[in-house]
């Protein structure tokens, strides 16, 4: 995820807006739209050039465009004591930096057949793969089962539950991120089932959508992120 | 007890009042294609399967969805009882050179309860941008008002209290063809062209009537 501080900018528009500059305040980081490391036609046919380019250069941007704004305004609330307005803000942090969050490892969790996409697990995630769930097949079954299932908006996933040390697979709702559903939680492999993310290629029929974003699935970065976490 | 009128209760899929392509170029045939054959298709179809050997098996559409909803805890079958009776609501909502402002009696009650047309039409405009992930926006009447209400997934104002008098499907389904990522475009294109006002004047005809045999 791109991260940028912009704490000397702010610190400028802080002084307009406070005309001193012996108020102390912090800065805030704000974000920028990851680059994604492949072109948007590459991941084809599983997913198209075109959903890649709207999902990416519309969607995401617009979450993180959001997000930016909400904190700003949480910045703001904060520094005045207004809590009701911090509580008020904290659904559109939810929403849009979800929505940040849950798409930065998103394009993480894709890579052209080129790049590796679709290349089964190995080493110490492939194992646990077959220990939790039969085989990848049947791990494929499960998680395509409950993305089909999972009525409006949402995501599901493949993650590690650090404390309990096992792999888990569970839904979330709109861009609730999968700590929402426990805190121990963190994500390995996330399929967006949002209807953006396939409608104009696969329509009404999400399975099938399901069935092909598995042949770009990057599994060595899911691997990467398994070995760190499960240290 | 909030009751809908006009839906039929009979699991059936009733095709849109005019050819799926008499709302272009506003919405188009490709879209209705798809959001009625397919996606509205699928809830009824689904809703019969589901409710067979049941003992919601032959209860109406309504008495389904009020029983199901549960206060929020969704019952397994809510959720296509709710978007057949939706989406057959929705069809019914729009008209091939509809929208814009209403007149009569329904200008009247929205100038009331809103101040202005224009004060309803940027209330109902932000109710529907703002609806995250999948949802509807509604004008409802309930204890002689006028509000909008914004619901997610397949929740309406019938488990609210409330009767729908308008609504507009916020589902990506229902836009993405059309307008991609451009929600607030779909819903001006919604208002401007599309609302069949007069559907919203009998709902509101049946409402008043409803409440006061109530």
């Amino acid at each position: 995820m791109a991260i940028r501080s912009l704490a000397s900018r702010k610190t400028l528009a802080g002084l307009k807006e406070t005309s001193s500059r012996f108020l102390g305040f912090r800065g805030i980081q704000t974000f920028t739209l990851p680059d994604l490391p492949y072109d948007y036609s590459a991941l084809e046919p599983a997913i198209s050039g075109e959903i890649m380019q709207i999902h990416h250069q519309k969607h995401h941007q617009t979450y993180v465009t959001n997000y930016n704004n909400a904190l700003e305004q949480l910045d703001q609330a904060v520094n005045k004591g207004d809590a009701s307005t911090v509580v008020k803000l904290q659904s559109a942090i939810k929403f849009n930096g979800g929505g940040h969050v849950n798409h930065s490892i998103f394009w993480k969790n894709l890579a052209p057949v080129n790049q590796g996409g679709g290349e089964p697990p190995k080493g110490a995630l492939g194992s646990a793969i077959d220990t939790h769930f039969g085989s990848l097949e049947g791990l494929v079954k499960k998680m395509n089962a409950e993305g089909a299932a999972l009525q409006g908006s949402g995501w599901v996933w493949l993650g590690l539950d650090k404390e309990l040390k096992k792999l888990v697979v569970d839904t979330t709702a709109n861009q609730d991120p999968l700590v929402t559903k426990g805190g121990s939680l963190v994500p390995l492999v996330g399929i967006d089932v949002w209807e953006h993310a396939y409608y104009l290629q696969y329509k009404n029929v999400r399975p099938d959508y399901l069935k092909n974003v598995w042949k770009v699935i990057n599994w060595k970065y899911a691997s990467e992120v398994y070995d760190k976490e499960s240290k | 007890m909030a009751a809908s009128t006009a839906v039929t209760a009979n699991y059936v899929l009733k095709p849109p009042p005019y050819p799926l392509d008499a709302l272009e170029p506003h919405m188009s045939k490709q879209t209705l294609e798809f959001h009625w054959g397919k996606h509205h298709r699928a809830y009824v179809d689904n809703l019969k399967k589901q409710v067979l050997g049941t003992e919601l098996e032959g209860k109406t559409i309504d008495h389904i969805i009020l029983n199901t909803y549960n206060n929020g805890d969704l019952l397994p079958a809510f959720n296509n009882a709710a978007q057949a009776w939706n989406h057959e609501f929705f069809w019914e909502s729009m008209k091939p050179g509809g929208g814009g402002k209403p007149s009569g009696e329904l200008l009247a009650l929205l100038e009331r309860d809103f101040t202005s047309y224009e004060k309803f039409y940027e209330e109902f405009n932000a109710a529907a941008a703002t609806q995250f992930g999948a949802g509807w926006a509604w004008l409802a009447y309930a204890n002689d008002k006028l509000k909008v209400v914004k619901t997610p997934n397949a929740v309406n104002p019938l488990v609210l209290g409330s009767f729908p008098l308008l609504t507009i499907d916020v589902w990506e389904h229902a836009y993405y063809l059309d307008f991609q990522n451009r929600r607030p475009d779909y819903i001006k294109t919604f208002m401007n062209n599309l609302v069949s006002w007069e559907a919203v004047s009998s709902r509101l005809e049946a409402a008043k009537a409803a409440s006061s045999s109530a």
